[in-house]
């Protein structure tokens, strides 16, 4: 029945996506424990880790799809939202951890004790209960973002200006970070996890479940992107990508659109950020690097934004990427980055996504035109 | 035969050395050398007169003598009864001529006997010393005693640094031993009431944290009502110039920060007020102007050494020429083809920015490069309580430089005329017949070369990496939405709002919470002012 709804109201290829990722997540897992080592088709641990973060990135890159895509709104600051709900995750590990540190005290985490620090400081309270923890994961960027996004939204600071504004408010919160006066670990971030909810994090049944978990996290929340772009508020959304003035005018309220899509995106990056760092074991404030935020809008970019399974795709290829070649060329990776932005930008508008289509509508017209010009298509003028 | 002829240059040398030192008119060697050996044997209480009598001399050169007799370093042998100073050395004590202060031999301490004194004889010695320095021949020396009288504020010395200041002529040694004379004459328990007062008021002209000091803890130990008053109205006064000149110090190491804003955001914000578009790029120019300093320097070091002190004016306009070719390729192969874009844009020129990085890195290396400092761009100099630094101050000048010019570009120049109406009404300039896109072209490659010539002026206060441009482009953006396009005076007051308000917020709140707060401030700023301080009016910004 749900299915069946499920199906006519999504998009095919968002449910498709859907379906192959909660296959995913109950193959690679099975393949990983179950399969005997040495068998072709196990999949090895670091596999796991490794696919289990392109899923939090893939998810990273969907929040910020949803914005982009759909609303228009660059953030080169979604890394920011990723990271604090990263923090906050990291938080409920640390306090897992107990009297295990290297200094065996009970309530504080090993960095507090070194910085002679007499008690836990009072945003710390409450990160021992994990429902806490995974309450603060969402609630926490979504407060940043709806604070932000309504200063901003309600003064009509658009286009580049919303772009740097985002761009200087990670920067800010990674000099923030970086203190040690803050409360977080300072340079070093939260680290030495030991178990989350009792499991330990080093065993691969406990990595297993976290890769599941991932999947299963990017299968809703694509689910749940597709409804709300199809819904009639996401039509909405596109109107006020595409002529936001013309949206206002015709008397809808605009900022509301915008800080609804704003909000949701953070909370759906605070969870990429929780998943992303029970399976990496270390949250630190380089995540909050600016250029971090800029590589989010590129795997989009190149998947193809405004579609959904695009970013998803871009995510895969190019962290895929990233990781091939710092093993392979280390000094080639970031030519190979920067080529893409230009590349992606000037003759990939729509992405791998949009290439199929392109490619498509090219084989449909040649046998009718044959004058027809070939790949890429001039860039349209209109934003 | 080579010792025959060394024994000859040490008798040369030793003759010349005495003829030098009889010429300047000074007591001989060897009457010196007589009293000398004449005190070490002497008893302990005719040591006294034998210690005048060197003073007496006026010959600077019993200095380092005395004092290591007050140290109780001297000593003499017992077999020949030859005076000596000595030092601790491996294996005994090692020899010093007492007066040439030629090293000798290592003896065991047994062959040595020491050369007594007692506290009177010390305080005999401290002030033959004060003496003898105070009233040195050579300028600098005096200058150091009266500045080593100042701090140690001697009683005894007191008379001789009076008789000194009657006689002195050089006005910085005079101001020296006046300021020592009143830190004296403050702990001087006999000093009369205006003695102590004309003191406090001579403290209280000099205003550094120093006299505070000294007035501070005089001010318990004021005897009359006149006094205490006095010196409690100098601390004041004191605290209020120190207070000023701090302000006064914020505020120029302020404009300095915001010189180096304005250079690097004032052609980001004329391609912004242009062409709407962000050049995440603008960094990676600046970085390149700095590399191109560091390969002019290397050339000249290697071909025309000569030429170093003006290597940083060849490398300005080929700074220029390097960022603003970059620039205009960047723009006739991506840019225009964006046209509309401007979150493209913001991508692709990112994109640039990488490979620029990279670049630059793979030719260069990922360490600093070392940029000289020509030397009219070192040193420093002092008015006031304030140092400034050579190369800041040049740097304001030249970022002042730069401003002005573009502004006469912009105002008298057929080219400055056709760029600000592209900026302010795109359609209706191409209208009108303006090419629009070689004036995107050039503006570009404008904004990128003064990005260039940005950075030959950072790179002589900052390392030369490749991540030179990273450090500052965040900050300018700010300068940018902060001050408003399509105005330079916007991107002015910007640069040196932001530049002062971080050195302000800074001894309060450290250095990166400063940088929060200013981030936080604009966030909030934007609020009142979305298109920043000195925004365009009008549809014209509505793109």
């Amino acid at each position: 029945m749900i299915s069946r709804y499920l199906f006519q109201a999504l998009d095919k290829r968002a449910f498709w996506v859907a379906v192959a990722l909660m296959v995913f997540a109950v193959l690679v897992p099975l393949l990983n424990l179950v399969v005997p080592d040495g068998h072709p088709l196990h999949v090895p641990d670091y596999l796991v880790g490794l696919l289990g973060k392109y899923l939090c990135y893939a998810m990273l890159a969907l929040a910020l799809d949803l914005v982009w895509g759909y609303c228009g709104i660059l953030s080169l600051g979604h890394g920011a939202f990723f990271a604090l709900g990263g923090y906050a995750m990291g938080m409920y590990l640390m306090r897992q951890i107990g009297d295990r540190g290297v200094y065996a005290n009970p309530v504080l985490p090993d960095f507090m004790v070194f910085l002679n620090w007499e008690k836990l400081p009072w945003f710390w309270y409450g990160f021992d209960q994990f429902w806490f923890a995974m309450v603060m994961v969402v609630v926490v960027p979504a407060v940043l973002a709806f604070v932000l996004g309504w200063l901003a939204f309600r003064s009509r600071v658009t286009g580049v200006y919303l772009s740097i504004i985002t761009q200087a408010m990670t920067y800010a919160l990674l000099l923030a970070f970086f203190r040690n006066d803050m409360g977080f670990g300072g340079n070093n971030g939260l680290t030495d996890f030991k178990d989350i909810l009792g499991f330990s994090l080093q065993s691969s049944g406990t990595r297993a479940v976290l890769f599941a978990l991932s999947a299963l996290a990017l299968a809703g929340t694509l689910v749940l992107c597709s409804l709300i772009v199809r819904s009639k508020l996401g039509k909405v959304m596109i109107a006020v990508r595409d002529a936001e003035s013309r949206t206002r005018f015709l008397g809808y309220r605009v900022e509301h659109v915008k800080l609804f899509a704003f909000v949701l995106s953070a909370m759906i990056a605070g969870l990429a950020g929780a998943l992303y760092v029970p399976q990496v074991g270390i949250i630190n404030p380089g995540e909050f690097a600016p250029a971090n935020s800029i590589d989010v809008v590129i795997w989009t970019a190149v998947g193809g934004r405004g579609t959904l399974i695009g970013p998803i795709i871009g995510a895969f290829l190019v962290s895929g990427g990233k990781s091939y070649f710092t093993a392979a060329f280390p000094d080639l990776w970031l030519f190979a980055l920067g080529g893409l932005f230009v590349i992606v930008t000037l003759f990939m508008p729509k992405g791998v996504i949009g290439l199929l289509g392109q490619l498509k509508g090219l084989a449909s017209k040649m046998p009718r035109k044959n004058a027809d010009k070939p790949l890429p298509a001039k860039p349209e003028a209109a934003e | 035969m080579r010792q025959l002829r060394k024994l000859a240059v040490a008798v040369l040398l030793s003759f010349l050395a005495a003829v030098a030192s009889t010429g300047h008119g000074k007591a001989s060697d060897t009457s010196l050398e007589a009293t000398i050996s004449a005190l070490a044997s002497a008893k302990l209480k005719d040591r006294g007169n034998h210690i005048e009598a060197l003073a007496a001399t006026g010959d600077a050169q019993v200095v380092p003598f005395l004092e290591a007799l007050a140290a109780g370093d001297v000593y003499f042998k017992k077999s020949d009864k030859t005076v000596f100073i000595t030092r601790k050395a491996e294996g005994g004590l090692q020899l010093l001529d007492p007066l040439s202060l030629e090293e000798g031999e290592v003896v065991g301490s047994r062959s040595l006997k020491k050369v007594k004194v007692n506290n009177k004889l010390r305080r005999l010695v401290r002030g033959a010393v004060a003496g003898l320095t105070v009233q040195s021949h050579d300028a600098g020396t005096r200058l150091e005693a009266a500045n080593a009288l100042y701090k140690s504020q001697d009683l005894e010395a007191l008379p001789l640094l009076k008789a000194a200041v009657a006689a002195e002529t050089d006005e910085t040694v005079k101001d020296a031993q006046e300021r020592a004379i009143a830190a004296i004459t403050l702990k001087n328990v006999k000093a009369s009431e205006a003695e102590r007062l004309e003191a406090l008021g001579k403290f209280k002209a000099q205003g550094d944290q120093e006299a505070l000091a000294l007035v501070s803890s005089f001010l318990p130990q004021a005897k009359t009502a006149a006094e205490s008053e006095a010196a409690a109205l100098a601390i004041q006064s004191i605290e209020k110039s120190l207070a000023m000149w701090d302000a006064v110090e914020n505020v120029w190491y302020g404009l300095s920060l915001g010189s180096v804003l304005l250079l690097a955001a004032i052609g980001l914000a004329i391609t912004f007020g242009v062409m709407g578009v962000i050049n995440m790029a603008h960094g990676e120019m600046v970085m390149l102007g700095a590399y191109t300093t560091f390969v002019v320097q290397e050339v000249i070091r290697k071909s025309f050494p000569g030429f170093f002190e003006f290597s940083l004016l060849f490398a300005l306009p080929l700074a220029f020429l390097v960022a603003g070719g970059v620039g205009l390729a960047m723009e006739r192969g991506i840019i225009r083809f964006l046209y509309g874009r401007p979150l493209e844009t913001l991508l692709a020129t990112w994109g640039v920015s990488l490979i620029l990085q990279q670049a630059v890195r793979t030719i260069f290396g990922p360490t600093n490069k070392e940029v000289g400092n020509p030397d009219w761009m070192s040193g420093a100099f002092e008015i006031g309580g304030l140092a400034l630094t050579a190369n800041r101050l040049w740097i304001l000048v030249f970022a002042l430089v730069v401003f002005v010019v573009l502004l006469m570009v912009l105002k008298r120049t057929h080219f400055g005329l056709q760029m600000r109406a592209v900026t302010q009404n795109r359609r209706m300039a191409a209208s009108m017949g303006i090419r629009t896109p070689w004036v995107d072209a050039r503006t570009f490659a404008l904004g990128s070369g003064i990005a260039g010539m940005a950075g030959v002026a950072l790179s002589q206060i900052s390392n030369v990496s490749p991540n030179l441009g990273q450090t500052y482009i965040i900050d300018s953006f700010m300068v940018v939405v902060f001050g408003g396009v399509g105005n330079l005076w916007g991107t002015l007051v910007g640069a040196m709002t932001l530049g002062v308000a971080n050195k302000f917020l800074e001894p309060y709140a450290g250095a990166v919470l400063a940088k929060i707060l200013v981030l936080v401030f604009i966030i909030l700023f934007i609020q009142k002012k979305p298109r920043g301080l000195f925004a365009l009016k009008g549809r014209a910004v509505d793109l």
